[in-house]
């Protein structure tokens, strides 16, 4: 800045100006505190959080079958897989998964796949023992999954999600 | 604009309250004195088509919700109530659903006729960006209103519509729950649904208004494209005018509309709409409405989520910048014959898409969804750009006057 700038303007804010921003900002902080409630009241409420877990019992689910089960709304894959899958989704190179993840990483045990039965494409449910690995495919957009849920092909971008579990007995789990 | 007639208000009240309300003047210059290019043709009718069916929608709609229930357990019997045992509740529930289409269809020939016409560019452009508003207005409402039933497709509908949002990188899936009020499309959806199913026409109401202010400003554009010189000679009073003959076309397409609700009520629906809504079960084909299928096709026809959803969103958007993609200076197709080929070419890959969009997505209709999809944004993005700078127009008439004398008036 020249001398003359600082001559054509005051010097510092004026006492006026300094109150005129305060009392803007003020105003502007609380009508965002207004406003938030507003929005904030869209969100899950308490009632949706709390949802409990769910337990299932893999001893009534035989060999190479599917069971659907329902945990925070969603449906959850239980999948008791045949040695052959196993070994299909375990040689699979990871070169080849748009998305690469390990079986392994994906299973606590082998014989049991446990995945969130939600396409991550826009959340269809896919169909299970379809689709050219034989795993599942999605109706919608038409995403190929594998015997592990790694997505293959289609617009999914991710394979699907393994939710928290844990073997609570020799064969019973508990999501969540 | 200058109207033909001035109003005078003729009894004692009309001038006690024009001093203090001048609402009678107002109407009076708004719907009988302004002033219509008397070259219109039969496709100046769809304004007042739409603004009809935007109250029929709105009246439908608030009797449907004396006795609707938006509760997931309750939501598809209250709507299977309404067709057996509420009075004339089968014809209004008809009426409303079929509404819906009919105000799509009003609405894309309304959009057609202004992108033929060239009806978007200067002065007209804030006038063509609030059609494209109340066009996404409308197509929230229809979706929003489409779940209501809580059938098998209202609730895949909004599955995959809600989670269009978690493409977004980092806040989408915060954003696809807020919008959802839990993990997945459940009670706190469809609540939030209806009350904004309720809320949304009525703010399409007051964006209609200012597209009719701002359409009020500029004047209607017309057949020629050439804009109005001498409104005394080239423009004829709207009443009775144009509000006759917005009255025949009304009347024609109500026609379409009555033979839709009482003969083939279910043509244009799905029949899975009819299963109730089963969060575990994707039925195997889901279909939108057909007034989105063409979207729909190029959000599919992308092997990728984010660039599919931008897509998608960009398709729609793109239209309110036509009056910069448009680089010719010439309004009317008429005189354009290089734009005349590609406009129809262009309706023709918009249907083609439609048809794509209802196809399962795989083998050689992915593929021609894919040549149609780039070819859609081709269209804006190169095509008109280009043809504006090297076509030669033909000759333009100097006014309205001149356009009609030439023989014009019947390009429709
Ligand atoms: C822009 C105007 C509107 C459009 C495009 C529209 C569209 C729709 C659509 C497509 C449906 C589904 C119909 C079905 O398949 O059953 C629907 C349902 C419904 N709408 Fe609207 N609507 C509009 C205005 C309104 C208004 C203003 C209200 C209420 C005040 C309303 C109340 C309802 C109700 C209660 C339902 C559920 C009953 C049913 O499914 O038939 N609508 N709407
Ligand atoms: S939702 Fe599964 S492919 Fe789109």
């Amino acid at each position: 800045m020249t001398s003359k700038d600082t001559a054509a303007k005051p010097a510092e804010p004026s006492r006026r100006d300094i109150l005129y921003i305060a009392t803007g900002a003020a105003a502007a902080g609380a009508a965002a505190g207004m406003v938030w409630p507003l929005i904030a009241q869209m969100n899950p409420d308490a009632s949706i959080l709390a949802l409990a877990s769910t337990e299932v019992d893999l001893s009534s689910v035989p060999e190479g079958q599917i069971v659907t089960v329902k945990w925070r709304g969603k449906p959850v894959f239980v999948r008791h897989r045949t040695p052959a899958e196993i070994k299909a989704a375990e040689d699979t190179p990871l070169s080849v998964l748009p998305d690469p993840e390990a079986d392994s990483k994906r299973v606590q045990k082998p014989e049991w796949l446990v995945i969130i039965g939600v396409c991550t494409h826009l959340g269809c449910i896919p169909t299970g023992k379809e689709g050219e690995y034989n795993g599942w495919f999605c109706p919608c957009h038409g995403s190929v999954y594998d015997l592990s849920g790694r997505i293959r092909s289609g617009p999914a971008p991710t394979n699907l999600e393994v939710p928290p579990y844990a073997f609570i007995a020799e064969s019973k789990i508990k999501i969540g | 604009m200058e109207g033909h007639s001035q109003y005078t208000p003729k009894s004692g009240f009309a001038r006690w309250l024009e001093r203090r309300l001048p609402i009678l003047s107002f109407m009076h210059d708004s719907f009988v004195s302004y002033p219509t290019p008397k070259n219109l043709n039969y496709m100046w009718v769809f304004g007042a088509i739409l603004s009809f069916m935007l109250v029929a929608q709105i009246v439908t709609g608030v009797v449907l919700a004396m006795h609707y229930t938006p509760e997931t357990t309750l939501a598809f019997d209250s709507v299977e109530k309404i067709m057996r045992d509420v009075n004339w509740g089968t014809i209004l529930r008809y009426a409303h659903a079929n509404g819906a289409s009919m105000f799509f269809l009003a609405v894309y020939l309304h959009i057609f006729r202004g992108m033929y016409y060239g009806s978007y560019k200067d002065p007209r452009e804030v006038l063509w960006i609030l059609g494209v508003v109340i066009f996404m207005l409308m197509m929230a409402t229809g979706f929003l209103g489409y779940v209501l039933p809580w059938g098998q497709m209202s609730f895949w509908a909004a599955t995959v519509i809600t989670n269009l949002f978690s493409a977004i990188p980092v806040v989408g899936t915060a954003i696809t729950t807020w919008l959802l009020g839990g993990y997945s499309v459940d009670n706190p959806t469809l609540n939030r649904f209806y009350a904004l199913h309720y809320l949304v026409p009525f703010i399409i109401v007051a964006i209609v208004a200012l597209h009719v202010w701002a359409l009020h400003v500029t004047g209607q554009n017309n057949p020629s494209g050439v804009e109005v010189k001498d409104v005394k000679k080239e423009t004829v009073p709207f009443t009775p005018y144009a509000t006759m003959k917005d009255a025949v076309g009304i009347a024609a397409f109500l026609v379409v509309y009555a033979w839709l609700t009482f003969f083939v009520p279910n043509y244009l629906g799905h029949p899975d709409n009819y299963i109730e809504a089963n969060p575990l079960v994707t039925p195997p084909h889901i279909v939108p409405e057909w007034y989105f299928l063409p979207f729909y096709a190029i959000l599919r026809a992308i092997p990728n989520k984010l660039l599919g959803v931008t897509a998608l969103f960009a398709s729609i958007l793109i239209t309110a910048a036509l009056p910069w993609l448009d680089t010719s200076k010439v309004k009317s197709a008429v005189y354009r014959p290089l734009f005349r080929k590609e406009f129809w070419i262009f309706v023709a890959v918009c249907i083609g898409l439609g048809y794509l969009g209802a196809q399962p997505a795989e083998g050689a209709y992915l593929w021609f969804a894919r040549v149609l999809s780039a070819y859609y944004f081709l269209h804006f993005l190169v095509i008109l750009p280009v043809i504006g700078k090297v076509e030669k127009p033909e000759p333009v008439p100097e006014s309205i006057d001149a356009s009609i004398l030439r023989g014009e008036t019947s390009h429709v």
